[in-house]
């Protein structure tokens, strides 16, 4: 939260519409949610006149309110309202924060034409549990009744609150920060404030030794006030305090805080009494104890930072301060502690402790030493101003911090390139002055100094180019297109492959789904048809998503499931989606479901989804993508399927894939399923031949053979198609029976056998020749007779 | 009969005929083998020589004219029969079709591959790649080392340590693809993926979602560029009256970089309940690759330059069908699915 109240202090923006500065701020990089002007319509100071407790309530009071023209009826109910008490009233119209419009009305039974407030309520205050103990707020005797309360207080502001970019979220989190911006945005320059101080002749150094034992903390300073008196902040600083979200507490507490909302920098005051001769930084022993300034009991890990009296913690450097150096109101004497910690630690040490301070935040996003000392003075000078302060002379410290100052080099060109836009070297000049960063032309070459308090900036041309495009503004970029060579792109690799299938898929009918890589580890144990193992997150948000899958089948299922609760009854799925195994290994999985009818117009055509369905689906796929011939079906393995209505899919021999039937067990419903990798998929297929249409007669003979039940007729065809030799050019089932003339143990196939020489026309002799062989094969090796004879 | 009986004859048969069989009898009584017509042809030895000529002629146009009313009844008869079988055939056209099969895209993936489409129009290859990756990957080559405040908005799913994790990005697509450049080849590229972040999954938030990124490595290419292509993209997917703008962000990996909003395609600008009143949505993060990730996937920033963007293909998707919650896309409740089965209008 920045108040442009304060920001005034530091740069002129007296003559600025606020609203549209914010509009500017915006466009040009950080981000002003909201603008907010503490004005409140029918507020008004009142004065309690008569003060009585409600009859029907123990905590409610009826109160008589002086509003200036008229005396007013108000029920409250905070604890400490009484008569002759200066208060803010809230009139029936007043809308506080939250849209709450105040109304008359009746309180059990009292009549009440307002509110009396406190400043939380206004949006003046956070609102905490201490805020809200503290009940309404008292105003001081000589608040002069009917005029406006917030003007009165002084609080009559412009907030501006951010949204900033992390990078950003140091500089321009700070008022004088916040300055530099708009001073970048105005092209103004920014004054910084007083801080000349008078020191005394007594030298911290003989009181007080220093010694810093980890690389975490780069910077320490501390100086050293004493007499002084702890006691009411001025006025604006209060103020100040309050606009800005915070609680003024006392001149001592209320000058840290406010050093650190003008400079970033947080400062530590030690009560130097309590404290010793001596502080010592080092990294906290694993288990080591302190007691912070909120009461609680902080166990510390070796990876936090602690500032020490030699022997026991006294604070968590960066975090928080220690109970037992803590400032009262009968502190004399005072170590100002100006430090730089590294920010990785002090967001670890944040989080582990779930400890989030004002220190703490912005210490976690990195600070530059270059206000560090100005702080510090500042400090001083409002201690020496407010607090009757005697600072001592000379400052201890500790520096370890690299100061060499970063510089760019680049042309006017350069920068254009990265931009697309054409400004002038005399333009750039202008630009990098509104930065306030100082630079050198050589030669058509800048040499740009990156100020310090800029830790976003890194030494490149573009850290400047975008300096310098979010002042010049992309809002007033033009479109161009990349002068690339033009060419068609590609899905390529497993990409290709899957869009290749998925789009027959939808050909084919299947739905497109889209599951959860995570699952339950119920759900990832069941259709495990491969000997695979799962990776199980370590730290998972919940069970049901826990373990990554190695197959789709139980997530098409959780599919099938959502729909069938829904009343859909023909519900045909498939998801093509990357699998894992505990060794990481990839393997891009195609997934089917089918259940219900597949094709029907509902009042004569009805073909059910069943086993023979699926299995032309996956023999589409596989034809299409250029495996004909190269696959059979075996008998299946997968012990979540129905072993009779099941099979593993093999190319080449290897088994690439599942189909059947779910196993009644799982679902009683008729559901069938495959699953197909599509690795296997991914390798060289022949291109397309042309074949011209045979020339001569093919001649076709049928064949029907009485078979054991158990042979099965892939077994028969194979039989057929060595016995027929090169003539035969296909072989179709156009029958199976079972039934009368048939015992039960039988069943017969009837199949068509296509002969046909591309070359000839063949004659009846040679055909059945060759067809008689057929038969007597078939019935040696399969034990078979022919039907029909 | 003569020439006048059998005409008399004829012109009383003529009006009796009402089928093929009748027609076909009176072939025969007239010019069968004991037809009438026959029959009188074979008077002609009868006739004396000098008359013949003249009876030849008589007797054929008697021929003729039984012929020509033969065949123009047998066309009449033969409609006829047609016209009763059309009629007899016809059916109730207003009973249902048989459904031809057909299955819809997934809602997500109907938005990805027109995404796809008009990248791949402006020659951009579509790679994808490990979603179990390593933290290399993910972040240190995108300029984000450990430690780095960047990671905790994307609160990332690990697996092994601090080295191995679900991808919360699809950047590592643009390292790897980079690293197979090697410094030489230009790069241009979309890499739309699954990404996974811990979050819980609710109306507007899902743990697992996709994203689509783009890179482009090249000599000269300015943020200019950046907006221009995206022009493309957006005026593509929701009209040509969309605008683009852009203002500054921040990514580790880019260097300017912005965030892309384009108008708002439901209030063309005015303001409605979907862009909260501000005629503009945010869409996109993009900007120019930051040299510290050109020169790690090894390409020298001095040569080369490019710009990279991503963004949220799940909101692309509830944006652009107006979805509220976007575990509609996670669900394939088949009866808001079907309606993607079709193509997109122009």
């Amino acid at each position: 939260m920045i108040s442009l109240e304060w920001v005034k202090e530091y740069i002129d923006i007296s003559d600025q519409d606020l609203v549209e500065l914010a509009r500017k701020i915006t466009e040009s990089g950080i981000n002003v949610e909201k603008v907010i002007t503490n004005h409140i319509d029918n507020l008004t100071i009142g004065e309690v006149v008569e003060c009585v407790d409600h009859p029907d309530s123990d905590h409610l009071h009826v109160c008589q309110v002086n509003i200036g023209d008229k005396t007013t009826q108000i029920v409250c109910g905070a604890p400490n309202v009484r008569t002759g008490l200066k208060v803010i009233v809230a009139l029936p119209g007043a809308v506080l924060p939250g849209d709450f419009e105040i109304k008359k009305s009746k309180i059990r039974g009292v009549e009440s034409n307002g509110m009396i407030c406190a400043l939380y309520e206004l949006g003046l205050e956070e609102k905490t549990e201490e805020a809200y103990n503290r009940g309404i707020e008292e105003l001081k005797e000589d608040a002069p009744v009917g005029k406006d309360p917030i003007k009165y207080l002084g609080l009559d502001d412009t907030l501006y609150e951010l949204d900033i970019h992390k990078h950003r979220n140091n500089d321009c989190y700070y008022h004088i920060g916040f300055a530099y911006e708009i001073g970048a945005i105005l092209n103004r320059s920014v004054t910084l404030p007083e801080d000349n101080y008078s020191e005394v002749k007594d030298s911290i150094k003989d009181k007080f030794s220093l010694s810093v034992e980890t690389e975490k903390c780069p910077y320490y300073l501390a100086k050293m006030v004493r007499n002084v008196k702890v006691g009411e902040s001025p006025d604006f600083i209060k103020k100040r305090l309050i606009a800005a979200g915070m609680r003024p507490i006392n001149n001592v507490v209320d000058i840290s805080n406010y050093v650190m909302l003008e400079y970033g920098q947080p400062l530590h005051f030690f009560d130097k009494n309590k404290l010793g001769n001596k502080v010592l930084v080092r990294d906290a022993k694993e288990g080591e104890e302190v007691v912070t300034l909120d009461g609680n009991l902080r166990v510390l890990k070796s990876s936090d930072i602690v500032i020490t009296d030699g022997v026991k913690p006294v604070c968590i450097a960066g975090v928080m301060g220690g109970e037992n150096t803590e400032v009262d109101n009968n502190t004399t004497d005072i170590l100002i502690e100006a430090a730089i910690f590294d920010p990785v630690s002090i967001r670890y040490t944040a989080a582990n402790l779930d400890l989030r301070s004002e220190a703490s935040i912005r210490y976690g996003k990195g600070l530059s030493y270059e206000y560090t000392d100005k702080a510090l003075s500042r400090a001083c000078y409002l201690l020496e101003k407010y607090a009757g302060a005697e600072i001592l002379s000379d400052i201890v410290k500790h520096d370890k911090v690299d100061k060499t100052i970063q510089t760019v080099e680049f042309k006017a060109e350069d920068v254009n390139k990265l931009l697309g836009i054409t400004i002038s070297e005399d333009d750039m000049k202008v630009e990098l002055g509104r930065l306030d960063f100082p630079y050198e032309l050589k030669d058509g070459k800048f040499i740009v100094s990156i100020p310090k308090r800029r830790l976003d900036i890194d030494p490149n041309v573009n850290d400047i180019a975008e300096e310098i495009g979010r002042l010049y503004g992309y809002q007033n970029l033009v479109s161009t297109l990349p002068r690339v060579p033009i060419k068609r792109g590609d899905y390529i690799g497993d990409v290709k492959y899957k869009k290749q299938v998925s789009k027959r898929l939808r050909r084919l009918g299947l739905n497109e789904t889209k599951t959860y890589t995570l699952v339950s580890p119920e759900l990832a144990k069941m259709f495990k048809y491969e000997d695979k193992e799962n990776v199980v997150l370590p730290n998972p948000m919940s069970v049901d998503k826990s373990v990554v899958r190695t197959t789709l089948i139980p997530s098409l299922l959780g599919v099938y499931d959502y729909n069938k609760k829904r009343k859909v009854k023909d519900i045909m799925l498939y998801e093509i989606a990357k699998t894992y195994d505990k060794e990481y290994t990839e393997d891009s999985k195609i997934c089917g479901l089918m259940s219900g009818v597949y094709m029907s117009n509902g009042w004569s055509i009805k073909q059910k989804v069943d086993f023979y369905v699926v299995k032309g689906i996956v023999e589409d796929i596989l034809d299409y993508m250029g495996f004909k011939n190269r696959y059979t079906f075996e008998l299946g393995t997968c012990s979540d399927l129905h072993p009779g209505v099941s099979a593993d899919i093999m190319l080449d021999r290897k088994k690439i894939g599942v189909i059947g039937k779910v196993h009644p067990t799982i679902s009683k419903d008729d559901i069938y399923v495959f699953e197909l990798s599509l690795q296997a998929l991914m390798t060289k297929i022949k291109p397309i031949k042309y074949k011209e249409a045979p020339k001569y007669p093919a001649i076709e003979k049928d064949c029907a053979f009485i078979l054991d039940k158990d042979i099965t007729s892939g077994e028969v065809m194979n039989t057929i198609k060595r016995a027929a030799g090169r003539l035969l050019t296909d072989i179709n089932v156009f029958d199976v029976y079972t039934g009368e003339n048939v015992s039960s143990d039988k069943k017969s196939i009837a199949y068509k056998l296509t002969f046909m020489d591309p070359n000839r026309t063949l004659t009846d002799e040679e055909v059945m020749e060759v067809f008689n062989n057929v038969i007597s094969k078939v019935e040696e090796v399969h034990k078979a007779e022919l039907r029909d004879k | 009969m003569n020439e006048v009986e059998i005409r008399k004859e004829l012109e009383q048969d003529r009006n009796s005929v009402n089928s093929l069989n009748e027609l076909n009898d009176l072939k025969v009584k007239y010019l069968g083998k004991k037809g009438l017509i026959t029959e009188l042809n074979s008077e002609i030895k009868n006739v004396p020589n000098e008359e013949k000529k003249e009876f030849g002629m008589m007797v054929n146009s008697l021929r003729n004219d039984f012929n020509s009313f033969y065949e123009e009844k047998k066309k009449v008869l033969e409609e006829e029969i047609l016209n009763e079988k059309l009629k007899s055939e016809a059916i109730d056209i207003t009973l249902p079709s048989t459904k031809v099969i057909s299955g819809a895209p997934n809602m997500l993936e109907e938005l990805v591959e027109q995404v796809e489409e008009v990248f791949m129009s402006m020659g951009y290859d579509v790679v994808d790649g490990p979603e179990i990756e390593l933290d290399k990957y993910n972040f240190e080559m995108l300029n984000i080392p450990k430690g780095h405040p960047a990671r905790d908005a994307q609160d990332t799913f690990y697996i092994e340590g601090e080295e191995v994790l679900l991808r919360s990005q699809t950047s590592p697509v643009q390292v790897r693809t980079m690293l197979e450049g090697k410094g030489e080849k230009p790069v241009r590229i979309i890499c739309p993926g699954k990404t996974y972040r811990r979050d819980d999954d609710d109306a507007t938030h899902s743990h697992q979602f996709m994203q689509i990124e783009g890179l482009l490595v090249d000599k000269d290419i300015s943020l200019s560029d950046l907006k221009g292509t995206l022009d493309v993209l957006f005026k593509k997917l929701f009209g040509e009256d969309t605008e683009t703008r852009f203002h500054p962000s921040y990514y580790q990996f880019t260097e300017p970089s912005v965030e892309v909003d384009i108008t708002c395609h439901k209030c063309k600008g005015q303001g409605c309940n979907i862009c909260k009143n501000t005629g503009w949505i945010t869409v996109v993060g993009a900007g120019v690759v930051h040299p510290n990730v050109l020169r790690m996937s090894g390409y020298d920033p001095e040569v080369w330059s490019g710009f990279a963007f991503g963004f949220g293909a799940d909101r692309l998707t509830m944006l652009k069908y107006d979805i509220n919650d976007c575990r509609a896309i996670y669900n394939t409740d088949l009866r808001e699915a079907k309606a993607f089965d079709r193509k997109e209008a122009e």
